[in-house]
Formats: C-alpha cells, sequence, structure tokens
C-alpha cells in the first residue's frame, strides 16, 4: 500500500480540496502527492499558525481544508487552535508527523514528542495515532468524524508508520 | 485621522463586500460603525487577519478586504511572502498603519520606527503595493477593490484610540452569518 496515495485519496474523497503544508522530512512523500493532486489546490504555509489561518478562510469559502506538519507546530499554535478553530467551531483534519517517537534519530525530537499528546489531550482535540501502515484504513472515517463535529482533529503519525529513517 | 475615523470614512466602501477584520478595538469599531453579516470579527488570534482573509478569496470569488494593523502584520510577516505568491485579484490587504499597538495601549511598533511595512511587502514579492495617507485611502481602496490586480495598501495615519464596548456576539453566530453572507 503506498500511504502516501492512500492519504490523498481519502482526502479527495472526503471533498477536502485546499490543503496547507509546513515540510517535514517524513511528510515529504505525502506533500508530493498533495502538490500533484488536480482536486487539491495546495499552498505551502511559512508557520503552522498561519496556515491555519488560511484553512479558517478557506472553510467559510467554501471549501473543506486541511493542514499537514510537524508536532512541533503544536507548541506554536495552541493559541489559534483555541481562539480560532474552537473558538468559531471550525472543523480541522491535522496531518501530523509525530517527530520524537520509535525509531527517532534526533534527541531534540523527543523533547516536544513528550508534550504533544498531553497538550493534545489540554486542549481537548480528537486525537488518533498512526504506528503501522494498517492505521492509515482509518483515516477515511477519521476526516468523516473532523467534518461531522466541527472541530480539529489530530493525526499523529510516527517514523515507523512512514517506514523510518533508513541509513540516516 | 486615526483608525476610527478612518473605518467610519471608508465603511461605505467595505459594506457590499465581505471584510475580515482585525482582533481588538479595529474589529469593535467596524461593529459600532457598520455591524453587518459581511463582517468577519476577529475575537482572537492576533496577526491572523491577513491569513484568514486570503485564504477566503482563494476559496471563493467575492472580492475580500482584510484589514490589518501594522503590528498585526509585524506578528504574522511570514504571511506576506505567502500571499505574494499566491495572488489572487479579488484580495485586498488593508493596513492601517498607526505605527502603535493600539489595543494594548499605542505602545509603539517598529513599523513606526526603522521598519517601512511598503518596502517589506515589495520585498516578499507582492506586486502592487500603494502606501497612502489617511485622508486619501477611499479611491485607493475602492480602485484596489475594482481592479484584478491583489493590492496591498499601507494606509499611514495617526495612533489614537475611542473609547467603546467589546463585541458580545457569539463567535459561531459570527462565523455563520459570514458563511451565509459568502453564499449569498
Amino acid at each position: 500500500m503506498n500511504i502516501d496515495k492512500k492519504i490523498c485519496d481519502d482526502l479527495v474523497a472526503n471533498d477536502i480540496s485546499f490543503v496547507t503544508t509546513v515540510p517535514c522530512k517524513q511528510l515529504a512523500g505525502v506533500i508530493e502527492e498533495v502538490e500533484n493532486r488536480d482536486e487539491i489546490f495546495h499552498i505551502p504555509s511559512n508557520k503552522e499558525d498561519e496556515g491555519m489561518g488560511l484553512c479558517a478562510g478557506a472553510f467559510m469559502g467554501g471549501k473543506r481544508s486541511a493542514i499537514i506538519m510537524q508536532n512541533t507546530a503544536i507548541g506554536v499554535t495552541i493559541n489559534t487552535l483555541a481562539t480560532l478553530t474552537q473558538f468559531y467551531r471550525m472543523p480541522l483534519p491535522m496531518i501530523i508527523s509525530y517527530r520524537g517517537e520509535l525509531r527517532e534519530p534526533v534527541a531534540c525530537q523527543v523533547e516536544m514528542a513528550v508534550h504533544t499528546k498531553a497538550l493534545l489531550a489540554q486542549m481537548h482535540i480528537p486525537t488518533y495515532h498512526f504506528h503501522w501502515q494498517d492505521d492509515v484504513k482509518e483515516f477515511d472515517n477519521i476526516l468523516k468524524y473532523t467534518f461531522m463535529c466541527n472541530k480539529p482533529v489530530a493525526i499523529l503519525t510516527d517514523a515507523n508508520f512512514w517506514g523510518g529513517y533508513g541509513d540516516q | 485621522m486615526i483608525r476610527s475615523e478612518i473605518l467610519r470614512e471608508i465603511a461605505p466602501i467595505l459594506n457590499p463586500h465581505l471584510v475580515v477584520c482585525n482582533i481588538g478595538l479595529p474589529s469593535q469599531e467596524l461593529h459600532m460603525i457598520d455591524d453587518n453579516e459581511r463582517n468577519f470579527y476577529m475575537l482572537g488570534t492576533m496577526g491572523l487577519s491577513s491569513s484568514i482573509g486570503f485564504g477566503l478569496a482563494l476559496a471563493q470569488d467575492k472580492p475580500v478586504i482584510s484589514i490589518d494593523g501594522d503590528g498585526s502584520v509585524l506578528t504574522n510577516l511570514g504571511t506576506l511572502p505567502t500571499i505574494a505568491n499566491n495572488a489572487t485579484g479579488n484580495y485586498t490587504l488593508l493596513i492601517i498603519d498607526n505605527g502603535s499597538y493600539g489595543s494594548t495601549g499605542d505602545q509603539p511598533t517598529y513599523a513606526g520606527q526603522k521598519t517601512n511595512l511598503t518596502d517589506v511587502a515589495r520585498a516578499c514579492g507582492c506586486d502592487t503595493v500603494i502606501e497612502v495617507q489617511d485622508k486619501d485611502l477611499g479611491p485607493v481602496l475602492q480602485s484596489a477593490i475594482d481592479s484584478d490586480e491583489m493590492t496591498i495598501i499601507v494606509c499611514k495615519c495617526d495612533s489614537g484610540n475611542i473609547k467603546l464596548p467589546v463585541i458580545t456576539l457569539d463567535p459561531v453566530v459570527i462565523r455563520h452569518r459570514f458563511m451565509e453572507a459568502v453564499k449569498a
């Protein structure tokens, strides 16, 4: 199974046509796939809170939107999640590369990894963790759930899910 | 002129259009001067008026005006390259540049000192950037809305605030009626 393709297929099947991304090594494949899809308008952001602003505007303009980013972004976007996405009750699927988990080669990434789930729990953000490639089968249901409840929803995807870092 | 005087003067120009208005006093002033369903008031999230308005402009065809301040633009300066590189003709970013953080007590911003937001916007790649003095804003704003060119307007004005109440509209009501106006 090509998980980059599966994720984009599910985005398109759920009528998500506006996707913003902040890059991460693990996300390179899915970002490339998003860029190549005619059904999706891809707009790279310089910072994740900016991206959430773009998504909020696109949603109000009638387009379902999503953000793809790294888990370090949770540290950047708490205020935006609380005072924009949650306060105005907007749906936002957040496909998050979960750095600092098993098979992570960079020690500093663990420092945010240990806070990630706690922060999401504190924010009452529904959170799913993809560790095995088969976990991606739940993605379609998670997207439907997000637009049913009008909330930001986090999908944490760790290095094991993406197939590790090879020789890095 | 101070910001509230500018908003009063341009309210008839803004009225038919979708407006995303900056947090704090700018939203409170616009709400007092001309509350309508085409205004999206930001009740939080300083800095994102430009990004929210830009996302809205990309998602549909109606003209969108983001009202921002110099302090808020400095907070989210990284969005100017995003806007420049994905330009859409139905978008106007109006930066009311009074050189101060008005809502928090008029502390000076760097935009009132050595930093020139007009130059910054141009350096970020925005093709049409117009710096205008407060009294001359109306016709410049109207032609920016009417044109097919995305326009960044930097409106230089005095700092100063009027006293007025906070917005008590529920955020979901603001969002819902705004989305209905977008669809109308």
